[in-house]
């Protein structure tokens, strides 16, 4: 009973969240909704024993996206109302739809013909972390290191793009100094 | 009362159609780019519910590598977006037509 109520409670919330998301023309109503309909998903994880997957869905989409997002947001105009291309909405909605319930549906298909075998069966009597780590750190040791190279190359890569050229802006310069700047660089590729 | 995986199924297909409403609809890149984390993050509570109902842990394990690469997905594409907004000054899709596509 606690549970189902917990679980329509989210599901609304998630939905009413992501919904504002996808339909506001405010940049910063879209973050807050997106940060909001995050912290209402971890609750599904908690619901459905994985405590770890929660604590991390907190942790790096609250803590670390979100907080990357807004940072980002301080480069772009974000005050402006968004302009939404004017398209046939029956189209998008139903396309979407129908795109979501093919994947469900790929998820899905395995489970509903019932040959499916737990290859990695949760441990009796070990909490949710213990279990996650044992399968982390013996099965899947070695995407785990791939994913941790790839954070790595991203988090350079994020610094080389982004730390540019950070002590002048682009767009408050004016088109001669921004010519200056260009035929500069171009002398020094061709020479 | 009881919920089952077929809820969790559903919830998901309902917050991955809303995602992809948002990509369809949404030509600000940055929007672009929560549209994408919501179907991410719908495509995870499928994963951690299967992995709940069948007592299996690869759907959560799934789920950590989608986060991780949600991560770093955001970090490269941020970079990229801040770099083509002090090019051109805005972000909206239908600039960048360079390649007269």
């Amino acid at each position: 009973m606690f549970e189902a109520i917990a679980f329509y409670l989210f599901a609304f919330l998630t939905i009413a969240m992501f919904f504002i998301t996808v339909t506001t023309s405010q940049a910063l109503y879209a973050l807050t909704a997106l940060a909001a309909g995050m912290i209402f998903i971890s609750a599904f994880f908690f619901i459905l024993g994985a405590d770890f997957l929660g604590a991390v869905q907190i942790i790096v989409y609250t803590g670390a996206v979100m907080a990357l997002y807004a940072f980002g947001m301080m480069f772009f105009d974000t005050t402006r109302e968004v302009k939404e291309k004017e398209g046939n909405k029956f189209i998008i909605v139903g396309l979407s739809t129908l795109a979501a319930v093919m994947v469900v549906a790929i998820f899905a298909a395995p489970i509903v013909s019932n040959n499916i075998t737990a290859l990695y069966p949760v441990i009796e009597g070990a909490g949710n972390t213990q279990t996650v780590g044992l399968v982390l750190f013996t099965k899947y040791l070695v995407p785990f290191e791939v994913a941790a190279v790839m954070l790595l190359v991203a988090m350079v890569a994020g610094i080389v793009l982004a730390g540019k050229k950070m002590d002048l802006s682009l767009t408050l310069m004016s088109a001669e100094d921004i010519t200056a700047i260009e035929d500069e660089k171009n002398k020094k590729v061709l020479s | 009362m009881e919920i089952g995986l077929n809820h969790y199924l559903i919830l998901s297909t309902i917050l991955f159609a809303i995602g992809l409403v948002g990509v369809m609809r949404r030509k600000n890149l940055l929007l672009l780019f929560f549209a994408t984390e919501i179907l991410l993050n719908a495509v995870n509570i499928g994963f951690a519910a299967i992995s709940h109902y069948y007592g299996d842990l690869t759907g959560q394990m799934f789920a950590f590598f989608v986060i991780a690469i949600a991560a770093s997905e955001l970090a490269v594409g941020l970079g990229l977006l801040i770099v083509w907004y002090k090019r051109h000054g805005t972000i909206d899709l239908d600039t960048m037509t360079s390649m007269r596509g």
